[in-house]
C-alpha cells in the first residue's frame, strides 16, 4: 500500500515536472507568452523592383536579404504577374530569381518579407555555417589610394594604430579620425575624395572607410541594408562596414564609427555580391518601403517555431486548422472544470447532482454569458420538473419517460429562441448550447431525489452543482487561464498530477468541520 | 478568527478519531473493498443468495421478477399477499422500497397508511425493472420478500417503520454500531441525514450510549416522547455473530450491515452496505478511526465469528470506559 503511495507520488512528480519543463521551453525558448495580449512589433519590408524590358527574355535576380540573428524572417511573398519564380543559390546566397520569356516596356516586381526582432530560436545547424572562408578572401572593389591621398592615408593608419588595442578600436579609431577634418590635416585632405552630393567624387564615405581599413590590411566587407524606420517609403539601402576580428565580423556605422549592428539596422547583402541584377532590362532601380504592426506573440512564436521546425510546434494543435483548434479552445478548458469538481468535492466537500454535469453546464455558459445562461437553466429546470411530475402520473417505462423528458426540453429550448428573438432578447438564443441529454438526465434525477428525499434535498444539490458550475465558470473564462490552457496544454499533465495527488488526499472535507461539529463540541 | 476556530475543530476531530469521508472512500473502502464484490452488496438478489447459501438469516424471498411478462404472470400470486415488500435488487440508500403491511379488499396498504391499487404496484414494479432506482438507471431485477415484524420491544422508540441496527464490520470484526429510528421528520425512514433519530449502541452490552438527531443529542424520541435511556437491544450477541459473519461471507472489509429484529424469528439480515455512511459516529459520540486501526493492528487475525465478537466486544467497549463495566468482566453490568 505505501508503495502504491510512492508510485503515485512519483507519477505526479514526473507529471508536474514535465509540464512545466515543457511550458517553460516554450516560453523561455519558443517565445510563447506567459500573459495573454503580449504582442511584438513586426516589420513589413516591401522591395520594389522598377526597369524597362527590352522586348526579349529578362532574367531579374535579386540578392534575398540576411538578417542573421537579430532578425528572423516571417514571411516572404512577392507579386510578379507574368514572371516565373524560383529561388536559387550563387556565392553562397540566395536570390530570388524572377524570369520571363518577354518583358516589353516598364516592368515592376513587388519582394515582400516580415521580419520581427529574433526570439532567441536555437538556429538550425544549416544556417550556422561559421563565415571563416569568407574572411579570407575580402572583396576589393574600391581604387587604390595614391599620391598625397596615400600618404594622409598611412599616416592616419599609423596614429590609429598607435592608440588602440585591438583590430576593433583601430577601426573605430580610424573612422572617427576622418571625422576630424577640423584638426586633422590628414582627413581634410581625404574627405575632398568623397563624392559631394552634386559633383561626381571618387569615393563614397563607405568606400572610403573601406579602402583605409584594407590599407590597414583588416579584412573588410561592405553591408547593405534597410532601416527600419515608421512608414518609410521609397528609400535606398543604408551602407556599413563589417571588419573580421576575433573570427567573426563585426559592423561599425561608416560615419560615426560606432561598433555593432544598429537595432533597427535589417543587413540585406554583404560583400561584393550584387544586389539586384537584371538582364534583358534597363534602367533597373530598386527601392525599400517599410512599416511595422503590432501581432500577438503566441502567433509569432508559432510561425517561429514552425519556420524552425521546432516538433512541439509542429505536432501542436497549432497544426489544426482553425475551426478545430476553437475547438480545442473550449475541450481544453474542460480539465479546469473538473479540476474544480475536484476540488469542490474533496476538499470543501459540496454535494452536486450528477458529478460533472456542472462542468458541461458552465460549458454552456461560456457561450451564454453567465447571467442569462442561469436564468435559461434556472428557467428550463423548472419547467422540466414541472413537466416531469405530470409524466409522473402518466405510468411510463423509465426510458420512454426520459425520451419525453428530452423532447419536452427540446421543445421549451425552442419556445425560448422564439420567444427571445420576438422580445428581440439576443442571450436567449444562445440556449442551443445547453446539453440537453444532461438537462433530461437533471431533471429526471432531481425529480426522483424530490420525490424519494424531499425538496430539500434538490435544492442542495442543484445549488451545490449550480455554485460549482458558477466557479468552473469564472475559471474557465478567466482569460489568464484560457491563454495558459490553450497554448500551453502540456499543463494538462500539472492538472493531473494535482488531480492524482487530490486521488490521495485523506484529511477531511471543509463542511465535514461543520458536520461533525456536534461531535467533537458535545464534549 | 473564524479559520483558527476551524483549524482548531480540525486538530479536535483528528484526536477525537474521527473518520471522514475522503479517508473512508480512500484507505477503507478503496483497500479493503474490491470492486469485484460490490455486486454480491448493490444487488440484493445475490446478497440473497449468498445469506441462504451460508445459512445467514434473512427475511423470507418470496419471489424475484426479471421482466414485465413475469410481472404479468405473477399478478394472482400477488393477489394472494397481504403483506409484503417490494425491493428492486440494486436500489441504493432504501430507493424503491416499499412496504405493504395490509390488505383492505381490492387495495394494498403501505406502511405510511397510504392505499395503493394492483396498477400502482405494476406501476412502481416495472419502474424498478425499468432502473429507476438502480445507479446509472441500469435495468433492474425486483423481488418481493416477506415483511419484517418488527420486535414490539421497540415500538416506544419508533414513530413509523422498522427500526434495523447498522453495524460497521471491518475484517469481520463490529466495531461500532447504531440503531436507526424512523420519526415523523424522516417521513418514516430511517435515514438519519432525513431526521432519523441514530442511537448510539455499546458494543458490549447492546445498550444505548447516546442519540442524536440532525446530528445533536437527544435525550427521548421526537415523536413518542420516550427516552433512549433505557434502550437495550435483545438477541444482541446473536446480532454481532450475524453481523460478523457478513464479512466472510461477501469478502468486504469495510461493511455495513443492516439488521432488523423480527417478531419471530430474531435478528433477520435486511441489507448490506459497501459504503456505510460517517453518521454513526455522530450517534456513538466517538470516532471510528481508533477502533478500525486497532483492528489494522492485529498481527493475527481471529478466523472464528465467536472470537473476533469476542475481541471487538472487549476492545470496542464504550461502558467499559467509561467505567460502568468492571474491567476483565465479560459478564456486562448494566446500570440503571
Amino acid at each position: 500500500m505505501h508503495s502504491n503511495k510512492r508510485h503515485v507520488t512519483l507519477a505526479v512528480f514526473v507529471l508536474v515536472l514535465l509540464g512545466l519543463t515543457v511550458a517553460g521551453y516554450k516560453h523561455f525558448v519558443l517565445g510563447f507568452p506567459l500573459i495573454p495580449g503580449e504582442s511584438a512589433k513586426i516589420w513589413d519590408i516591401e522591395a520594389r523592383i522598377h526597369f524597362r524590358g527590352e522586348n526579349g527574355p529578362v532574367d531579374a535576380s535579386l540578392a534575398m536579404p540576411e538578417p542573421g540573428e537579430t532578425f528572423s524572417i516571417l514571411d516572404t511573398m512577392y507579386v510578379a504577374p507574368g514572371y516565373g519564380f524560383r529561388t536559387v543559390e550563387r556565392d553562397g546566397i540566395e536570390r530570388a530569381e524572377w524570369t520571363r520569356r518577354e518583358a516589353v516596356g516598364k516592368q515592376s516586381i513587388y519582394y515582400k518579407i516580415k521580419i520581427q526582432n529574433s526570439l532567441p530560436v536555437a538556429p538550425l545547424p544549416s544556417r550556422q555555417q561559421p563565415d571563416k572562408e569568407d574572411s579570407q578572401e575580402p572583396v576589393f572593389y574600391t581604387q587604390t589610394l595614391e599620391g598625397a591621398y596615400k600618404l594622409a592615408a598611412d599616416s592616419l593608419i599609423e596614429r590609429a594604430k598607435a592608440s588602440s588595442s585591438d583590430e576593433q578600436s583601430l577601426t573605430s579609431l580610424l573612422i572617427q579620425s576622418l571625422n576630424e577634418t577640423g584638426e586633422l590635416a590628414e582627413a581634410k585632405l581625404l574627405s575632398d575624395l568623397l563624392a559631394s552630393r552634386t559633383g561626381a567624387g571618387r569615393y563614397t564615405q563607405t568606400d572610403l572607410v573601406i579602402r583605409l581599413l584594407q590599407d590597414a590590411a583588416l579584412p573588410t566587407r561592405k553591408v547593405r541594408g534597410v532601416l527600419l524606420e515608421e512608414a518609410r517609403r521609397n528609400q535606398p539601402l543604408v551602407e556599413m562596414v563589417e571588419v573580421y576580428a576575433d573570427g567573426r565580423w563585426n559592423m561599425f556605422h561608416p560615419e560615426t564609427g560606432e561598433e555593432g549592428q544598429p537595432d533597427n539596422f535589417l543587413p540585406w547583402q554583404r560583400g561584393g555580391t550584387s544586389l539586384l541584377d537584371v538582364a534583358g532590362g534597363h534602367d533597373s532601380r530598386i527601392t525599400f518601403s517599410s512599416i511595422s504592426r503590432s501581432v500577438p506573440l503566441e502567433e509569432l512564436a508559432v510561425t517561429e517555431g514552425r519556420k524552425a521546425q521546432a516538433a512541439l510546434v509542429d505536432f501542436s494543435l497549432y497544426a489544426l486548422p482553425i475551426e478545430e483548434q476553437n475547438a480545442y479552445r473550449y475541450i481544453l478548458l474542460v480539465p479546469i472544470g473538473t479540476l474544480i469538481v475536484v476540488l469542490m468535492r474533496i476538499l470543501v466537500g459540496l454535494k452536486t447532482s450528477g458529478t460533472f454535469m456542472p462542468v458541461l453546464i458552465s460549458l454552456a455558459f461560456m457561450q451564454t454569458k453567465l447571467v442569462p445562461g442561469l436564468v435559461i437553466f434556472l428557467t428550463i429546470i423548472a419547467i422540466g420538473l414541472w413537466i416531469r411530475f405530470v409524466l409522473s402520473r402518466l405510468n411510463l417505462l423509465l426510458v420512454a419517460r426520459i425520451s419525453s423528458v428530452v423532447i419536452v426540453v427540446v421543445g421549451i429550448m425552442a419556445a425560448m429562441s422564439i420567444l427571445s428573438y420576438k422580445l428581440g432578447i439576443q442571450q436567449a438564443m444562445s440556449v442551443t448550447f445547453f446539453p440537453m441529454i444532461i438537462l433530461a438526465w437533471t431533471i429526471e434525477r432531481m425529480s426522483i431525489l424530490w420525490e424519494e428525499e424531499g425538496p430539500r434535498d434538490v435544492f442542495v444539490s442543484g445549488g451545490g452543482s449550480l455554485l460549482v458550475a458558477i466557479l468552473s465558470y469564472f475559471a474557465m473564462t478567466n482569460p489568464f487561464i484560457e491563454h495558459l490552457t490553450f497554448n500551453f496544454p502540456e499543463l494538462m499533465l500539472v492538472i493531473l498530477g494535482i488531480t492524482l495527488l487530490l486521488g490521495q488526499y485523506t484529511g477531511y472535507r471543509l463542511l465535514e468541520l461543520k458536520r461533525f461539529r456536534p461531535l467533537v463540541e458535545g464534549h | 478568527m473564524w479559520l483558527l476556530s476551524l483549524l482548531e475543530r480540525r486538530k479536535k476531530m483528528k484526536e477525537f478519531g474521527v473518520l471522514g469521508m475522503n479517508r473512508r472512500n480512500h484507505s477503507y473502502i478503496g483497500r479493503y473493498n474490491h470492486r469485484s464484490k460490490f455486486p454480491m452488496v448493490d444487488n440484493k438478489v445475490i446478497s440473497k443468495q449468498l445469506a441462504i447459501d451460508a445459512g445467514v438469516s434473512v427475511p423470507k424471498l418470496l419471489h424475484i421478477i426479471r421482466s414485465p411478462q413475469e410481472l404479468i404472470l405473477l399478478r394472482s400470486e400477488l393477489e394472494l399477499l397481504d403483506e409484503f415488500v417490494i425491493k428492486p435488487a440494486k436500489g441504493s440508500g432504501g430507493k424503491g422500497i416499499m412496504v405493504i403491511v395490509g390488505r383492505d379488499r381490492e387495495a394494498w396498504i403501505k406502511a405510511s397508511g397510504d392505499r395503493v391499487t394492483f396498477a400502482d404496484l405494476e406501476r412502481h414494479i416495472s419502474n424498478g425493472l425499468g432502473g429507476l432506482y438502480s445507479l446509472g438507471g441500469k435495468s433492474d431485477v425486483v423481488m418481493i420478500e416477506g415483511l419484517i415484524k418488527a420486535d414490539p420491544i421497540f415500538d416506544r422508540f419508533s414513530f413509523e417503520g422498522v427500526p434495523d441496527i447498522r453495524t460497521i464490520v471491518f475484517l469481520g470484526y463490529p466495531v461500532m454500531a447504531m440503531m436507526r429510528l424512523a420519526t415523523h421528520a424522516s417521513d418514516g425512514k430511517a435515514n438519519l441525514h432525513q431526521g432519523a433519530v441514530g442511537v448510539g449502541l455499546d458494543l458490549t452490552t447492546g445498550r444505548s450510549l447516546k442519540a442524536v438527531q440532525f446530528g445533536r443529542p437527544v435525550e427521548k424520541h421526537p415523536d413518542t416522547g420516550h427516552a433512549f435511556g433505557d434502550l437495550e437491544v435483545p438477541h444482541w450477541r446473536r446480532l454481532l455473530e450475524l453481523s460478523s459473519a457478513c464479512f466472510d461471507m461477501t469478502g468486504l472489509g469495510y461493511l455495513g450491515v443492516d439488521i432488523v429484529l423480527d417478531k419471530d424469528h430474531g435478528p433477520l439480515i435486511l441489507e448490506l452496505n459497501a459504503r456505510p455512511g460517517l453518521a454513526i459516529q455522530m450517534a456513538n459520540g466517538q470516532g471510528l478511526l481508533p477502533r478500525l486501526q486497532a483492528v489494522e493492528k492485529l498481527t493475527i487475525g481471529h478466523t472464528t465469528v465467536a472470537d473476533r465478537v469476542d475481541f471487538s466486544q472487549a476492545s470496542f467497549s464504550r461502558w467499559r470506559e467509561m467505567g460502568k463495566v468492571s474491567m476483565g468482566s465479560e459478564q456486562p453490568v448494566p446500570q440503571g
